[in-house]
């Protein structure tokens, strides 16, 4: 599905500021974010927590890229673009932060792809394949999260979920039932359902499947699913987006 | 190819289902090439009942997980110019390693106890000692090579087997994953 065509509301004024990625010269709404920018010019820029179609949320810290002139890396998803910006997507070092994030991420819950619903079809399991992480050097942490299970139709399991919050966004903004939230800080961080009841109990979940489909690994699941079976699909999102956003 | 001109290989079996073994098995008649210009010196499919003391390539199979599978690796880290961790239990703990969670006797009663039927009870000999966690076997020993994989299919241990012999550095994950 082509996703919808990018608006701005009417009357406001939006600059067109030219810049360079990898050394290729671009043109681009000064309202872009870098992601956006690189996106629309076929310049792959790895991502995690990112979905378009939902407000940015900047966690997960995988789209960093080099700005000239810069101290530090930035996150090209809420960072947006401006005149004669000189930006580096795939320099080694930034091919380095990647790949130690991943590992993070893979250290610090436990993913065990082989017998995951989600295995082949799995953003973390992607991009772990791209970014060549083909082991994690620190320590595993091998501490046991819940898997909840009382909803008739979807599971959540808690040790695969990256807290990327793409359940949470798209529960609030388009479905609008805001059944998903956060608690806790650092790695007591956990998604919850309602006021951390059982999924099963929620009163203000609609079943309506968003979050089971913008979640980018085996965290949020349907029931029934063998290992390898869980596809997801986020296509609807843009689109759905666009017409939530014109009522 | 002279019959000195052969390299040595080696591979053992640690805390995994033997998958890995068996998708080297499914080199099929690729094993006949590979026979050309390997000895394998040292495996669960062959009858030697040492491992010499220097071997060019060693593969191991599995997790860290008893204090045997500890010594086996370390030996193999000794013995071994080049060390293979094949699989994803060699190289993140993977299955084996779902066990991390719970507390070793839970395990233990789980295992010999609770899912038995006749003469339950912990077995007191001729067993290795489990660690209290299961590590992948770079967390013990050094690893040259990363080969991950479900087990990895055949075409890719040949993949990182002919590559070794030609002398190139084989990149796995171009053709391999997690999971695979």
């Amino acid at each position: 599905m082509p996703g919808p065509p990018v608006t701005t509301a009417p009357g406001v004024k939006v600059r067109v500021v030219t810049l360079k990625i990898n050394e290729h010269d671009i043109g681009a709404r000064e309202t872009d974010s870098i992601l956006d920018v690189a996106q629309a010019n076929h310049i792959r820029i790895p991502s995690l927590c990112f979905l378009e179609g939902l407000s940015t949320w900047g966690a997960c810290r995988l789209c960093v890229v080099e700005i000239e002139g810069y101290p530090r890396p930035v996150s090209a998803c809420s960072t947006t673009v401006s005149e004669g910006m000189v930006i580096t997507t795939h320099s080694d070092r930034l091919k380095r932060y990647r790949r130690t994030i991943l590992e993070l991420l893979f250290a610090e819950r436990n993913h065990v792809c082989s017998v995951c619903v989600s295995n082949g079809h799995c953003e973390l399991q992607d991009l772990a394949a791209e970014c060549g992480m083909d082991h994690v050097r620190v320590p595993y942490r091998n501490q046991p999260y819940a898997i909840d299970s009382t909803h008739e139709m979807y599971r959540v399991d808690h040790n695969r979920c990256v807290l990327c919050t793409r359940c949470v966004r798209v529960c609030d903004e388009i479905e609008g039932a805001h059944t998903w939230d956060v608690k806790g800080r650092g790695i007591e961080c956990q998604v919850i359902t309602d006021l951390n009841q059982p999924w099963g109990d929620s009163s203000s979940c609609t079943s309506c499947g968003k979050c089971v489909q913008v979640c980018p690994t085996g965290a949020l699941v349907k029931k029934g699913t063998a290992a390898g079976e869980m596809e997801k699909h986020d296509e609807f999102l843009p689109y759905l987006a666009q017409m939530r956003g014109n009522q | 190819m002279s019959e000195s001109a052969k390299i040595t290989m080696a591979t053992a079996w640690l805390d995994g289902c033997s998958g890995c073994h068996m998708s080297f098995l499914d080199l099929d008649q690729r094993l006949i090439e590979l026979a050309e210009k390997v000895d394998i010196v040292y495996s669960p499919i062959v009858d030697t009942k040492e491992l010499p003391g220097d071997v060019d390539v060693g593969i191991l199979e599995g997790a860290v997980s008893t204090e045997e599978n500890l010594q086996v690796a370390k030996m193999f880290r000794e013995r071994c110019k080049y060390l293979i961790s094949l699989g994803d239990c060699a190289v993140s703990g993977n299955v084996p390693s779902m066990r991390n969670t719970f507390d070793l006797d839970e395990v233990f009663d789980r295992a010999f106890v609770e899912t038995v039927q006749a003469q339950p009870g912990r077995p007191t000999e001729s067993l290795p000692t489990l660690l209290r966690t299961v590590v992948p076997i770079h967390h013990v020993v050094n690893v040259d090579l990363f080969v991950q994989g479900c087990p990895p299919s055949a075409d890719t241990i040949w993949y990182v087997l002919t590559e070794l012999i030609a002398g190139r550095t084989p990149d796995p994950t171009q053709i391999t994953r997690f999971g695979a």
